[in-house]
């Protein structure tokens, strides 16, 4: 089974570099559906069968949908002028060397704990229903208010608005 | 049964999230912006079903469930306003919405 889950994370990590390094916004969001599909095979390898069936339908269906849509509306593609000049190798030097100082941060972390054995028993969606409904009820019902927050705002910031415009301003 | 041990796992969690944070600190596009933050917060998630695997609870799973929530609507929110950016200055290079900074 481990040699799955190497396999997996080589393919996520790949894809994820190809996802963050592309110049094309579809091919970079395909990438990234890639990942988000290597992602779910590990979590179903970490016994979490129910969180892999979730990762690829809201995450790989419905949220890069989403973006894809949007890229698509946007017909990005025409203007790659201050990216393509910002987006120079020599860019990725600095944050790259940032990002594996915290990296290697967290190595040492890692190692500076005693190691503990793993025992992979399956978590089953029935557990996960019980702990979501009772435990984490009210976490469940705020989370619904988030929900709704997020349609209410996404309507109104994708509502057309009428220009209303004063008669003596609309000559100027 | 996966016998990796959790050290390698977090790790990989780590590699993925570091990738997104590069990727943010580097792209000026404002899509690929938002890309980067979905890989961070998709390797935030891998380590809360690793940590709930290793210590067989459910809650990381549950945990999961809710980041999926959160990401669902800052995703739906944040294209809606990179729409609206695109619609009024034509151009998704976040350099280019400095219009508090007064320059003409």
């Amino acid at each position: 089974m481990d040699v799955f889950f190497y396999i997996a994370g080589f393919v996520a990590i790949v894809s994820t570099i190809m996802a963050i390094s592309g110049r094309n916004a579809i091919h970079s969001l395909l990438y990234l559906i890639l990942s988000l599909l290597a992602i779910s095979v590990i979590f179903y390898l970490l016994s979490a069968p129910f969180i892999a069936a979730l990762e690829v339908i809201i995450y790989a269906g419905a949220i890069m949908v989403l973006f894809i849509f949007v890229t698509m509306m946007l017909n990005i593609g025409i203007e790659r002028e201050t990216e393509k000049k910002w987006l120079r190798p020599r860019m990725w030097i600095i944050p790259t060397i940032l990002a594996a100082i915290l990296l290697a941060n967290l190595i040492f972390a890692i190692k500076s704990v005693p190691a503990t054995r793993t025992i992979n028993e399956a978590i089953l969606p029935k557990q996960v229903g019980i702990s979501l409904f009772s435990t984490y009820l009210l976490a469940v019902e705020i989370a619904a208010i988030l929900l709704m927050a997020g349609v209410i705002g996404a309507y109104h910031l994708g509502s057309q608005k009428k220009k209303v415009k004063h008669r003596f301003l609309e000559s100027k | 049964m996966l016998t990796v041990p959790v050290e390698i796992q977090i790790l990989f969690a780590g590699i993925i999230f570091f990738l997104g944070l590069i990727g943010l600190l580097v792209r000026r596009n404002m899509i690929f912006m938002l890309m980067s933050i979905e890989i961070m917060f998709n390797a935030a998630g891998l380590v809360f079903i690793i940590a709930g695997t290793h210590w067989k609870q459910p809650d990381g799973q549950v945990m999961f469930i809710f980041i999926l929530a959160v990401t669902a609507v800052e995703v739906s929110i944040a294209l809606a306003m990179i729409l609206l950016v695109y619609h009024h200055f034509k151009t998704l290079d976040s350099d280019a919405i400095n219009n508090l900074k007064d320059t003409n």
